[in-house]
């Protein structure tokens, strides 16, 4: 292992015990810390995860259209690796949000599931970006993969403002935000909120790299196998 | 309402599915870096030659 691999497998071994220590705390904080609340009682305790898994996944599919678009003007692998590995993250965090939300939903509306427009633009969204990934493995060709799944990408991506903005546009099943309404959340409650987005978010960043390093090694074993095959080509000659 | 039941079977999905997912990319990681250490030795094997 190189000085410089090293170096970034230590930092990355000390950025997860980070997060860990602070994924740990957020625990804490949700299921110990934070009072009851009054209506929903120990069910509310969800909401923690579940709203910040959401909000994450806003912030994954954004690194992803910041790649897409970036790709598009420079035409850069690297953009490509980052808005690729935004993508499988940005998936995780979608389908925790739809899960979650669910079994929250049953003991509290009566209902697994309502097509309103929060959750079906939601549900959309997942399988857009499932079919993201898939479209990526029908092309062989890597600089046309990237240009195909970037166009796609910046499209898929419209449906971001959607779900976002859903609960403000149209009467949705789904509550509207709590977060900073006077009577919505209590400072407590709050606080637990933002600490656990903000250590969903470094979690984020860390599976981003991680999965933006295997991005890298794909492209170094495509390189490895076009050498090897230029020189096999050059020894039959 | 206690409802104890569906905050664990919430919170054991958020914790199965970032576990798998993190196994996931760890195996991938480890296959490539595999293969590319084959096709080094293989490219080298082929420059000595």
């Amino acid at each position: 292992m190189s000085v410089e691999n090293k170096s970034s497998a230590a930092l990355q071994a000390l950025a997860s015990i980070l997060v860990s220590a602070m994924i740990g705390i957020a625990i804490y904080g949700a299921f110990i810390w934070a009072p009851n609340e009054k209506t929903m009682g120990f069910l509310q305790r969800i909401f923690y995860f579940h709203a910040a898994s959401g909000q994450v996944m806003i912030l994954a599919f954004s690194i992803v259209f910041i790649g897409n678009v970036c790709y598009l003007l420079r035409r850069k692998p690297e953009w490509d690796w980052l808005a690729t590995s935004a993508v499988e993250v940005g998936l995780v965090f979608n389908t925790i949000s739809l899960v979650t939300g669910p079994i929250w939903a049953k003991p509290a509306w009566g209902i697994w599931w309502d097509w309103d427009a929060r959750l079906t633009s939601t549900f959309v969204l997942w399988i857009l970006y499932i079919a993201y990934l898939l479209l990526r493995r029908l092309i062989e060709n890597p600089e046309r993969r990237a240009v195909v799944s970037s166009v796609f990408g910046v499209f898929a991506f419209l449906d971001v403002p959607l779900v976002y903005f859903s609960i403000w546009w149209w009467r949705t099943q789904h509550p509207p935000p709590l977060i900073f309404k006077p009577g919505g959340l209590s400072p407590e409650m709050l606080k637990v909120f933002m600490f656990t987005m903000a250590s969903l978010s470094a979690l984020m960043v860390i599976m981003i790299w991680q999965r933006y390093k295997l991005e890298s090694l794909r492209h170094t074993v495509e390189e490895l196998k076009i050498e090897a095959e230029y020189r096999n080509d050059g020894g039959a000659r | 309402m206690n409802h104890f039941g569906s905050v664990v079977a919430a919170y054991m999905f958020i914790w199965g599915i970032l576990m798998v997912y993190q196994f996931s990319v760890s195996r991938r990681v480890s296959n490539l870096r595999q293969e590319v250490e084959r096709l080094k030795e293989t490219l080298e094997r082929g420059k000595r030659n």
